[in-house]
């Protein structure tokens, strides 16, 4: 006789919480000491439920599976020369950009989801938490697996754990997750599950990596969407310990509220740089950041918070001046890396006519009003031999981390700045969405290391450029500066001749 | 306002049948193609049925396998071996 298969729910409730078992050595208090103290009150951990009802075996199964398909595809890239039928040479600046601002992100995901697993004392949530750690794991590997082969060919990428530590503006990826991290376990779950997996991810991405499949890159295509394909399970892990939360206590609700509105800003200011990547650095575009914004945030997220509205969750703090941002963020964020592309670890060019032309179309409000005078007369200098620089050190938000670059709500000729004032000394903010959240945790922010400040005080490498970019492990000249004239761009001039000549 | 239930599957082989089985059980699917994957979107609601794909898949196929070419979803999701349903409450 052959035993009864058990159906998807029997098997999750076997293989989760029957697995489960009541303390008697310790109190559970101890066992778990740190989900109590953030005020979130939780009657009954079993009314969370995975709805992928995700088991540990069948979880092993499906990620073997994946990774099998993507090294099949890693490696018949490498085999087959993948990296000289990529668009063009200055895609692989998005790599760059990826491996040191992103990758080492998806390690802190590992460990901060790690943490959660241990503490947190549901099971089903804990499962849910542990398979996600791997998934991040499994996320830089394969990122640092696929991207290593670029690295045989091209600047920039070799020192990426160091630089994510150490450069200016790699700090602003590493303070959202150092911030995320040193939260409680609640707020890190609805930091990282819900705000940034559930609400932000998918503009990284989905459109991201798609631009990837259009520019030839097969491989970084290929570990996106692998990675997404975990990123499904994260939303659904953000989106029910929302609703778990909002379900088991009234008073959840404004703490839920404060650290939605929180994490939203933090992650819509992260994602600008992706916004600068998909409008300028992509040579073959899929979407304009502004479409991109519009079906993911405004349309996706509009829903979702319709969704959400019974319970009394609202929209997050500042949602519509991030949407009307959405038309000036990537062109202000592209003019900063032109800007600074000298101290940075990777080039920045101004766009041809063509390039142009497009964001003119896709941002007819605000393009050729306020941002093509200024970039064609950057490339009119350019031509002059007088290419700008900016030679300072720029000030920095104190929560975000940004240079102060961005402008004000409904005046795009004006820098927008706040400040406060904690203990005596002034703290300066990009917006009032950063202030904000200085002002509700001001001794967390405080601690904060602002790379500029921390120049200025003498602790990275030497008072000039050059010293400072020698300990950022930058290579001058190699990796840094215009696109035009590097050796990036011999490389793969060199590499289109040779296949013009093999075709002639 | 709409709230649109959605999934976004890889575009290749595997995924196919799915895309399919989506389209023919899901009436007005708004479809957006990018490269290497597309994205379905329905008004409230979006199904995908075991019995649909297998029929298109021409083997045994459960729900669960979905995760091997998924990219994205918005809604709340419902999951057991016959289906795999996005949705929003009204």
């Amino acid at each position: 006789m052959t035993a009864k298969k058990l159906s998807l729910k029997q098997r999750y409730e076997f293989l989760t919480r029957d697995l489960d078992w009541e303390p008697s050595y310790q109190s559970a208090d101890d066992i778990y000491p740190y989900d109590k103290f953030e005020g979130i009150k939780i009657k009954d951990w079993s009314g969370w439920e995975d709805p992928f009802r995700l088991t540990m075996d069948s979880y092993w199964k499906f990620q073997a599976e994946k990774e099998r398909k993507l090294y099949a595809v890693i490696d018949a890239f490498a085999q087959n020369n993948g990296q000289t039928g990529i668009s063009d040479g200055r895609y692989i600046n998005v790599l760059k950009v990826f491996l040191t601002g992103i990758s080492p992100e998806e390690y802190q995901a590992h460990r901060g989801f790690a943490f959660t697993g241990r503490h947190l004392r549901g099971a089903g949530t804990r499962v849910a938490c542990q398979m996600q750690s791997l998934d991040e794991l499994r996320h830089v590997q394969t990122q640092i697996h696929t991207i290593s082969h670029y690295n045989k060919y091209f600047d920039g990428m070799s020192e990426f754990p160091i630089q994510h530590d150490r450069v200016f503006y790699l700090s602003v990826p590493k303070s959202f997750f150092d911030d995320a991290r040193t939260a409680g376990p609640f707020e890190f779950m609805v930091a990282v599950g819900f705000a940034f997996e559930y609400v932000l991810t998918n503009l990284l991405f989905v459109p991201f990596m798609s631009g990837a499949a259009y520019n030839g890159d097969m491989s970084t295509v290929t570990f996106g969407f692998s990675a997404q394909s975990d990123e499904s399970r994260h939303m659904t892990l953000g989106i029910e310990v929302i609703k778990f939360l909002l379900e088991q206590h009234p008073d959840n609700l404004p703490i839920v509220q404060r650290w939605v509105d929180k994490w939203f800003w933090r992650g819509f200011r992260l994602l600008g740089i992706v916004a600068a990547m998909m409008d300028y650095m992509l040579p073959k575009k899929v979407m304009s950041w502004k479409e991109a914004w519009d079906i993911y945030f405004v349309e996706a997220g509009g829903a979702l918070f319709q969704d959400l509205a019974r319970y009394g969750l609202k929209m997050p703090k500042y949602a519509d001046i991030a949407t009307k941002a959405g038309e000036h963020i990537s062109h202000q964020n592209w003019g900063l890396f032109y800007q600074l592309c000298h101290v940075a670890g990777f080039h920045a060019w101004m766009p041809d006519a063509e390039h142009l032309d497009w964001l003119s179309a896709k941002y007819p409000n605000t393009f050729d009003k306020y941002y093509r005078p200024r970039f064609e007369m950057w490339a009119k200098q350019e031509k002059e031999g007088k290419r700008f620089f900016f030679n300072g050190l720029p000030q920095l938000c104190s929560c975000c981390q940004l240079p102060m670059l961005y402008t004000e709500p409904g005046d795009p000729t004006k820098t927008c700045f706040r400040s406060s004032v904690f203990k005596g000394t002034r703290y300066h903010f990009c917006s009032d969405g950063c202030k904000d959240i200085f002002d509700g945790e001001p001794e967390k922010y405080v601690q904060s290391w602002l790379p500029v400040n921390q120049i200025f005080q003498g602790n990275c490498g030497g008072a000039t450029v050059p010293e400072v970019l020698d300990w950022y492990k930058i290579n001058v000249g190699v990796d840094n500066g215009d696109y035009v004239g590097s050796p990036d761009e011999a490389l793969w001039n060199a590499w289109t001749a040779q296949r013009f000549s093999e075709a002639s | 306002m709409t709230q649109l239930a959605s999934i976004t599957l890889m575009h290749n082989d595997a995924a196919r049948p799915i895309i399919d089985a989506v389209m023919a059980d899901n009436p007005d699917v708004r479809v957006l193609n990018m490269p290497g994957a597309v994205k379905l979107d329905c008004e409230g609601r979006l199904r995908v049925n075991r019995a649909s794909v297998e029929e298109r898949m021409g083997r045994a196929w459960s729900p669960q396998e979905i995760q091997l070419v998924l990219v994205s979803m918005a809604g709340n999701l419902e999951e057991d071996d016959d289906q795999f349903t996005l949705s929003w409450r009204k």
